[in-house]
């Protein structure tokens, strides 16, 4: 089946952004008629590698090859002309349009400028039926499924001719039928001819359909396997990578009563599928309660549930003993929670406004901060100073805008006010991401001392490392459930890798034992 | 220190960037059409401040714009952009009128204020509106501000035709709802100046200590500048969207109550909205959201507004040039990205140039 | 009053103030279906009613009777040059779309009664050479009953407009212009990966609406004022805005909108012969248009009518 035609190479590709560089002297081939995996952790590369094979990004060094020629992909365009087409992870269409009118968009059927309806929505029903899409051509975009919204993206591709197709991690919106249907979509589709690049992270997809794998990890290639002669955990340990730089030295935990309970909670995105499904956990005081999973699994839901920055469809969240569902977030915040958003930029901090301003953030209504109605600016300003020295944010001054500093001095100071309000229960989402290594040692050393003092810490990070090195216990999602709990000092990170990959608890364990 | 002290410096280059723009555009159309701008502008400047009269009515123009652009502001920090101040000005003035009309006997000090309250609360309701459209509903507040101007034209013309007055304007308010001073008038040689200007640097300092002192003011930016962190922090958006507007309709209502009682003292049919609405926004946008920059454009724009009427006699020119600089320097505030472009490429060259020294 | 006789006169009163705003709601689509907000119609109808007046005066000897028509033209190319200016503030210089379209609302009148002084030597261009007037609808009017009603003794550009809304409405649906310039209003990246330019769309549409809203002050200044002043447009370019929203930004809904708006003007000037309207005070007739406005507003509330990206400036890239 596997034909030996090398439709793509990529060759000692290195893309730098200033100094940092995303991708590091990677190779990459991938031959006629087979469904090539690129696996790797988030932030690994991927994506920038792929922006270089649909000309969105251009490489610092190195040669990209499309079917023995070598060429420049400059711009999309080209990347077409080349027969090359990306299915975006966020769909790119147009929602009150017909699925006809977003596949012809840009290369229309027409007579004299007037759309020629019925020919294309014939070519693109034959498109479907040829490849088993069974794709409505007339419905409008916002009236099918999600599932069914990718097909178009699919067909979109093969309607400009694309021959080398790059799925973006499909399956992150897609029920697990519908990613039966595009697992057999994409088998369809090499055996038609076509090419398939597959970015994931799922090693159970990997195993389901593709032939070869490359990984890359922290932008460098690390392999590039034949899937069937490769084991799930195989993958899993060349994704994650052996090297656990930073060790976080902390005593045993002693965990005493539960501070925050979940009780069956489900939470609905705005699209309307369930993205946390009935979901039950607790957290102790004096311990970390890692959230493990890959990006996407319901962790950013279940977050915005309990600060309630989100409403909860169903369930139950107690802080303190105290009804917290649905609450407003001050009310959530005064009954003991302190949060590091996630997204810095978005929630933690209103850039424009000066430190001392964003360091008031949360408390700047109360005493001593504001009397009266009144802010007092001295106040917060030796509040400012005092954990600007304690939590050593770097800035020229406590009157400097928050967006004047670097990434990690901004969640420096997120951490400060969070934690300088001594709240029973911390949550940090994320808390290192883009950071260095210092900034990444510190804010570890400040979880596990919260932890130490007494109180309840929930820690959601895509990092395996990371949440190996805080967490005394690991809650995994996948698909909107926890599917295991596991205590942090027992497990490993293959077992770990495989959970995070859906594959279920028992048989985790058992692979790892037969491993072993 | 050196970083603040660049976005200052930037914050203030960009209005006298476009000020400055602004005038060599009008200068440049004068050219064109055979003009000498030098005489222009000369004309407006030694007109307006050749005389006391003249400098009093532009300081009288600038009071209302003070009062406009404030009420503009607010409702731009806070994230909205209120073109509704002019119909806001609007009912403001109709309200001081009718109840100054409707309590003539009353003593001085409690007419006056009844009558700027009723103004005040009368832009209140009318920005209000558009605002608990918008935090309830989402609707544009552009759109509904927009109609709700137009919806306050025909309404007080209708009030003036068939409620208040007698033919196309009403009677004259009595000396207690009158606000001039004497001295103020005496000493601008009889220009209708009034005790607006100085309510208008309180209210200058009011806003000052709102915005930057109180809680409510900190909510108001805090959600202006970025509504998700806004909530994070347990700020409510929609609480703040009413209250800015509020606010701000309050504003231009107090603007049309100085106008009423201090300007013209009584109420006449208008064909279109008032100026002074929209002159606001140009303020305010000039002013980049400060009230102290907000008082000075104003004080810029009542001299442009006065200076005008220099302009054909002194240099032949039609008055409309003063509208039309007016409209330029706001061109380039809005498309400031170039100026901002431009100042960057600078600044990337001397430190380039620095750094290469040393 | 005669049934028949009165009938006439509120249709062809109604489709005479419609006209301006048929032409220029229909303006407001095209740049709003492809993302640039233009409140600044209001100026470039001022912009049209002057440039249309003017050339009605000057070119009368030349063109005789077909004057008003060509005044369209005029009116129309001003427009776009006029528009010109949102386009690059808006779409190149990445400013703000209400503060651009208040500029050219500041702008316009200015500029229009500065020309208007500097050649008529007043603030006003006097009576025009030749007005619209009222015309007969392609011998429509011989049809019985119906003909007189609403094709004898009418108003042209009404009847223009209603048919150039029918072409908006091929243009916007059925081309494939149309199918992009939706699609740049909808979802500009979705464009620009498919290979379209997304900035050139976005000018078309705001020259589109430079010329129809030319077009529409230019016959408020031929057909319903016949001369040009500050009081010309005084607006009208908003109430087509509230129209075109009314109509959902559908060209055809757009021109029903206007149409309706126009009688709405026109009651609060021939309502007094009318039973029942007679009664109702002048004001709630004047404002109908507003408050409907306002309500429908409202109405649509997560129903996303207006296109997705209105008002968002695109940056290549992001």
């Amino acid at each position: 089946m596997v034909q030996s035609e090398k439709v793509i190479e990529m060759i000692g590709i290195t893309k730098k952004f200033g100094e940092f560089k995303a991708n590091d002297n990677i190779h990459l081939d991938v031959k006629k008629g087979e469904i090539h995996a690129l696996l790797g952790e988030n932030g690994a590369g991927k994506s920038t590698l792929m922006n270089m094979l649909s000309g969105l990004l251009t490489p610092t060094s190195g040669q990209i090859r499309v079917n023995g020629q070598d060429v420049s992909i400059s711009s999309p365009n080209v990347a077409n002309d080349l027969g090359i087409g990306m299915v975006h992870q966020h769909f790119m269409l147009v929602e009150k349009f017909s699925v006809t009118e977003n596949i012809v968009l840009g290369k229309e059927e027409h007579r004299f400028g007037f759309m020629d309806k019925d020919t294309a929505n014939k070519q693109v029903q034959e498109l479907s039926d040829r490849y088993g899409l069974s794709v409505d051509p007339k419905k409008l975009v916002e009236n099918i499924t999600v599932g069914m919204q990718q097909r178009v993206e699919i067909l979109k591709t093969l309607y400009r001719g694309a021959d080398i197709l790059i799925f973006d991690e499909p399956t992150g919106v897609l029920t697990p039928q519908e990613i039966q249907e595009l697992m057999s979509i994409m088998r369809k589709l090499v055996s038609e001819g076509k090419s398939i690049i597959l970015i994931t992270h799922k090693l159970d997809e990997i195993k389901q359909v593709a032939d070869r794998c490359t990984v890359i990890r922290r932008g460098k290639s690390i392999d590039t396997v034949n899937v069937r002669e490769t084991s799930q955990q195989e993958l899993a340990d060349m994704m994650v990578g052996r090297s656990v730089s930073f060790t976080v030295d902390k005593k045993p935990a002693e965990p005493k009563e539960a501070v925050l309970k979940v009780e069956n909670l489900t939470v609905k995105e705005s699209r309307g599928y369930d993205a946390v499904k009935n979901v039950s956990f607790e957290v102790k005081a004096g311990e970390v309660l890692g959230i493990a999973g890959v990006d996407g699994n319901g962790q950013s839901q279940l977050i915005s549930a309990i600060t309630g920055l989100m409403k909860s469809a169903s369930g139950k969240i107690t802080l303190n003993g105290k009804n917290i569902t649905n609450k407003k977030p001050r009310m959530i915040t005064e009954s003991g929670l302190g949060h590091i958003p996630e997204d810095r930029h978005k929630f933690g901090l209103v850039l424009p406004m000066t430190l001392e301003e964003n360091i008031a953030l949360q408390t700047y209504y109360q005493k001593p901060f504001s009397n009266h109605g009144f802010l007092n600016y001295k106040e917060i300003k030796s509040y400012a100073k005092k954990l600007i020295e304690e939590f050593d944010v770097r800035t020229p001054s406590e009157v400097h805008s928050a967006s004047s500093l670097s990434g990690g001095n901004q969640q420096k100071a997120i951490i400060a006010r969070e934690i300088a309000r001594d709240p029973d229960f911390l949550i940090a989402a994320q808390p290192t991401r883009g950071l260095d290594v210092g900034a990444i040692e510190y804010i570890h050393k400040r979880l596990v001392e919260q932890r130490d003092k007494g109180r309840a810490v929930l820690l959601m990070s895509y990092e395996l490392d990371e949440i190996m090195n805080v967490s005394d216990r690991i809650a995994v999602m996948y698909d909107g459930r926890i599917i295991a709990v596991v205590d942090a000092k027992e497990t490993t990170e293959q077992e770990l890798g495989l959970l995070m990959a859906g594959v279920d608890k028992n048989r985790a364990s058992a692979e790892t034992v037969t491993a072993e | 220190m050196l970083t603040m002290n660049k976005d200052r410096l930037n914050n203030l280059l960009v209005p006298i960037f476009s000020i400055f723009l602004g005038l060599i555009f009008g200068a440049l159309l004068m050219l064109a059409f055979g003009f000498n701008p030098i005489t222009a502008y000369n004309a407006m400047i030694s007109g307006v401040f050749g005389s006391p009269y003249f400098l009093g009515e532009a300081l009288r123009a600038a009071t209302i714009l003070t009062f406009t652009g404030l009420g503009f502001s607010i409702a731009f920090k806070a994230g909205f952009f209120n073109i509704g101040v002019a119909g806001q000005l609007l009912v403001g003035w109709t309200a001081s009128i009718w109840v100054a009309l409707a309590f003539p006997d009353l003593p001085r000090l409690m007419l006056v204020t009844m009558s700027i309250a009723a103004a005040i609360f009368a832009g209140a309701v009318w920005a209000g509106v558009a605002g608990a459209l918008r935090a309830y509903f989402g609707t544009s507040e552009v759109i509904v501000t927009i109609m709700l101007n137009y919806t306050a034209l025909h309404l007080t013309n209708y009030l003036i035709l068939n409620v208040l007055g007698t033919g196309n304007t009403t009677e004259r308010v009595s000396e207690n709802a009158n606000l001039s001073i004497g001295w103020l008038t005496e000493l601008t040689a009889g220009s209708r100046l009034n005790v607006g200007i100085f309510i208008a640097m309180v209210v200058v300092f009011l806003y000052w200590i709102f915005m930057t002192k109180t809680t409510a003011g900190f909510e108001v930016r805090a959600v202006g500048l970025n509504p998700h962190a806004s909530t994070y922090a347990g700020m409510s958006a929609t609480k703040n969207i009413i209250l800015s507007m509020l606010i701000s309709g309050g504003l231009a209502g107090l603007g049309g109550a100085i106008h009423g009682l201090g300007t013209f003292g009584n109420l006449f049919t208008q064909s279109g909205l008032p100026t002074a609405g929209f002159n606001g926004i140009a303020v305010a946008l000039l002013g980049l959201g400060n009230p102290i920059g907000i008082f000075f454009s104003s004080i810029l724009f009542g001299v442009l507004e006065i200076g005008a009427g220099f302009l054909p006699n002194g240099a032949g020119v039609p008055d409309e040039m003063a509208s039309i600089v007016t409209a330029a320097i706001i061109f380039f505030v809005g498309a400031n990205y170039i100026i901002r472009f431009f100042m960057n490429k600078l600044n990337n060259k001397k430190t380039q140039a620095v750094q290469e020294g040393e | 009053m005669d049934i028949l006789v009165l009938l006439q006169l509120i249709v062809s009163s109604s489709l005479m103030y419609a006209a301006p705003l048929i032409f220029t709601a229909l303006g407001g689509t095209f740049s709003e279906r492809s993302g640039v907000v233009n409140i600044g119609l209001e100026g470039i109808m001022v912009m049209g009613a002057f440039m249309s007046a003017v050339f009605n005066l000057l070119m009368f000897d030349t063109f005789g009777g077909l004057t008003p028509w060509l005044g369209l033209l005029a009116g129309g190319l001003i427009g776009v040059l006029f528009s010109l200016i949102h386009a690059v503030a808006t779409i190149n210089l990445r400013a703000d779309h209400i503060v651009s379209g208040t500029v050219i609302n500041l702008a316009a009148p200015a500029l229009a009664v500065f020309l208007t002084k500097i050649i008529f030597d007043a603030a006003q261009t006097g009576p025009l050479a030749r007005s619209f007037g009222r015309s007969n609808i392609l011998g429509l009017q011989n049809i019985p009953v119906i003909g007189p009603i609403f094709f004898e003794n009418t108003s042209g550009p009404a009847y223009l407009g209603i048919l150039v809304a029918g072409i908006a409405w091929v243009v916007l649906f059925k081309t494939r212009f149309g199918l992009r310039l939706r699609s740049v209003g909808e979802h500009p990246q979705a464009a620009e990966t498919l290979g379209i330019n997304v900035l050139r769309f976005k000018y078309y549409g705001v020259m589109i609406s430079g010329l129809l809203g030319g077009i529409g002050g230019a016959i408020q200044a031929q057909a319903i004022h016949n001369e040009f002043g500050i009081l010309t447009v005084a607006g009208q370019g908003f109430i087509a805005m509230a129209a075109m929203i009314f109509g959902k930004w559908n060209p055809l809904g757009a021109m029903g909108a206007a149409v309706f708006f126009g009688f709405a003007q026109s009651l609060s000037r021939v309502g007094s012969y009318i039973p029942v309207i007679q009664d109702i005070p002048n004001i709630w007739l004047q404002v109908l248009p507003y408050l409907l406005t306002i309500l429908i507003l409202v109405g649509l509330i997560g129903r996303s009518e207006a296109p997705k990206k209105l008002g968002i400036t695109y940056i290549k890239g992001n």
